[in-house]
């Protein structure tokens, strides 16, 4: 879907991105990982030609994005930032009307697409569709933030730290929606944050970016259980990663087919870290294991946690 | 102390307290056999009694100042600010009918070149009853639209008394009917070099603010020589743009058939055009600057060209700003037009300074009264467009 073929990008002669190739495939739901100043806001802006990378090639399906003109191709990305950005002089129905317009939808279609994406991100249409973004939450603006840059139906979806200015429950409802949102429509996602537990439980695939260079990418698993390097291990936290590690797995995947233990039973879908939660308040060895409906499946073992396969 | 309690509002009873020494320490109405004599003072305590001993309509003045000495002491909710408002407006108009009525029976007997002028106290409690109205108004916290609507009420009455005549025989207006043509040239010359001024100034200001919001190494030297501009005094100005502008016309005679000369109107529109563009170059820079960056990025980010960008996203959201730096600049000009009369350009200043030169205060107030008048009528529209715009947002 995106591949950036040995780019690089300097800002008055100080490299910020460099020499850096991705390929970012449809589908994924990709997390450029790092701390700031590592250029992934850079990146990211690089792919919807807000800011120009200096050499390498950069392609979007295939094409090469320079063919385009900038704001075609940003009218087939969806864009959500940080501080929002809402129009403030726009009713929410409008803002989120802002590509589709451009894209000279028929009115109705418009209005039903304002209705279909305000009911996914949970705004009441009827009750905010004419309110105007200074009578929202911080939350609901960011909803209305990132229900606008899916308006046109974009093939991608590129959100530069999206959720850092929200409080922590705030935050875990909306990382909920979007994860929702790329499962049921298996939209293509390039999210950049510096929240290694939001990297960890939204990505398909995370982009640990360091000084413009990337220093590993692969599956939140593959960061974990083998980090290219000392900089991953202490990027994801040295003392809790095997905590994080086991956050990544489940139940299901240290199942003991046919045996039974006694007690409560546990869900096979709980995580491995969850598990290790329930052994030692209930100071067991042993769980039973079922599945959503409740039938056994097996049993699971305190010891089978130091199983850690790659 | 005791007293300082019961009072419940205290700007009214200031309010009241200086109104009331003026009512009585200051004249109503002066009244002169001739225009050139300074006349003698009528009390508002002598209006009880017309001038054939029958007793006036001076309830018409006291019941609503009853009600404001009243009201001081009311708790202020809601209906309390608007009683004060119909009383202040009352009071107003019975003060105004009042001086109306006693110089229509002055006039009368003493004949056609007597005039009876309005005093000191008239004006002093003019003033305060529509500061009680405004103030009044402002604890009401009305919606833009209702508050420009009631503010223009109080006068309305004033007005439509004016329109019927009633006030023919103040001086103010004996002076009007006898310079009636040249009030309305002067009304003409008055809004011409206002509108000369203003519509060069943002063809220059509005693109001048544009460009220096987009670099910043053009915005400090321009402000600089703005800033100059503005700190000259505009006498000063007018002087230093006759020897060039006199000069010009000499050497170059399609400028001297154009009418271009060192006095007139040419100097006079080239300062006050100077004189605008600071306000006017600052506001459409800081109108800009104030839209935030994460706004305009989001949109360049959604796919909106340049152009669009600046008229559905800038532009209306540096309007406000624009707007009140435009009102700045317009009362600014209208103001200082009345200075430009002093080079020969007309306009109001010619009446005031001829009111001026010749000691007659009320030839003064017939020039200045209309310039306050347009004054605050362009503040008033242009606040109210701002207000309009952004309860729009």
């Amino acid at each position: 879907m995106i591949e950036l073929q040995h780019v690089s990008k300097a800002f008055n002669g100080v490299p910020v991105i460099d020499d850096l190739s991705l390929n970012i495939a449809r589908g994924e739901f990709t997390v450029i990982l790092g701390s700031s100043g590592s250029g992934k806001s850079t990146l990211l802006k690089m792919v919807n030609r807000l800011l120009e990378h200096d050499s390498g090639r950069i392609l979007f399906s295939g094409e090469e994005i320079r063919s385009f003109r900038p704001e075609a191709i940003r009218r087939r990305m969806g864009y959500a930032i940080q501080s929002v950005g809402l129009f403030p002089h726009w009713s929410v129905e409008k803002n989120i009307a802002t590509v589709p317009t451009l894209l000279k939808w028929p009115a109705e279609r418009i209005q039903a697409r304002v209705t279909e994406l305000m009911t996914l991100l949970q705004l009441a249409p009827e009750l905010y569709r004419k309110r105007y973004p200074h009578q929202l939450s911080g939350g609901q603006q960011q909803r209305v933030g990132v229900a606008r840059a899916l308006a046109g139906k974009p093939e991608v979806l590129l959100m530069d730290e999206p959720f850092g200015a929200l409080d922590p429950v705030t935050r875990a409802a909306l990382q909920l929606e979007i994860a929702r949102i790329h499962k049921v429509f298996g939209t293509t996602i390039v999210l950049v944050t510096h929240d290694i537990d939001e990297a960890l439980s939204l990505a398909t695939n995370i982009v640990l970016l360091d000084h413009g260079r990337i220093v590993q990418s692969g599956t939140p698993l593959q960061m974990l259980s083998s980090p290219a390097n000392d900089f991953v291990t202490d990027f994801f936290g040295r003392s809790d990663i095997g905590i994080k590690l086991l956050g990544m797995q489940s139940v299901a995947t240290r199942l003991r087919v046919g045996e039974s233990a006694a007690g409560e039973p546990v869900l096979a879908s709980l995580s491995l870290r969850e598990a290790l939660s329930m052994f030692l308040v209930r100071r067991v060895e042993r769980l039973p294991v079922v599945d959503a409906d409740g039938h056994a499946l097996g049993a699971m073992n305190f010891s089978d946690l130091l199983d850690l396969r790659p | 102390m005791r007293v300082m309690a019961w009072v419940k509002n205290r700007v009214l009873a200031v309010l009241v307290l200086t109104g009331l020494a003026a009512a009585l320490g200051l004249p109503f109405l002066t009244h002169a056999p001739n225009r050139l004599v300074s006349g003698t003072g009528i009390s508002l305590a002598q209006l009880v009694k017309d001038t054939a001993g029958h007793p006036t309509d001076i309830w018409l003045v006291l019941l609503p100042a009853l009600l404001l000495v009243a009201a001081v002491f009311m708790r202020p909710a809601r209906r309390t600010q608007t009683a004060v408002y119909v009383a202040a407006t009352l009071f107003l108009t019975g003060l105004a009918a009042l001086a109306a009525h006693h110089a229509t029976q002055l006039a009368d007997q003493s004949g056609a070149i007597a005039r009876t002028a309005l005093g000191a106290a008239f004006w002093l409690l003019a003033a305060f009853s529509w500061l009680a109205a405004t103030d009044a108004m402002q604890r009401l916290a009305l919606r833009p639209g209702w508050r420009l609507l009631t503010a223009a009420a109080v006068i309305v009455p004033l007005g439509l008394m004016l329109a019927a005549g009633a006030f023919k025989d103040l001086s103010l207006l004996k002076e009007y009917a006898n310079r009636q043509d040249v009030f309305s040239a002067a009304l003409g010359q008055h809004v011409q070099i206002v509108l000369a001024s203003l519509l060069p100034a943002l063809l220059m200001g509005v693109p001048l603010g544009l460009a220096s919001n987009r670099s910043l190494s053009l915005r400090a030297p321009l402000f600089a020589v703005l800033n100059v501009i503005q700190t000259v005094p505009s006498i000063a100005l007018f002087a230093l743009l006759m020897a060039p502008l006199a000069l010009l016309s000499a050497s170059v005679p399609v400028l001297a058939q154009l009418g271009i000369k060192g006095i007139g109107l040419a100097p006079a529109v080239i300062a006050l055009t100077l004189y605008a563009l600071l306000p006017l170059v600052r506001s459409t820079a800081a109108g800009l600057s104030q839209v935030p960056a994460p706004v305009i990025e989001a949109a360049q980010g959604m796919g909106l060209t340049a152009r669009q960008v600046f008229w559905r996203v800038q532009l209306p959201l540096a309007l406000p700003v624009f707007l009140s730096g435009l009102r700045v600049a317009t009362v600014q000009t209208i103001g200082m037009a009345v200075v430009a009369a002093l080079i020969g350009a007309g306009g109001f200043g010619a009446i005031v300074f001829q009111g001026l030169l010749s000691g007659a205060l009320d030839l003064v107030l017939l020039g200045v009264l209309p310039v306050v008048a347009m004054a605050v009528a362009v503040d008033a529209l242009l606040k109210a467009l701002a207000l309009a715009l952004e309860s729009d947002t």
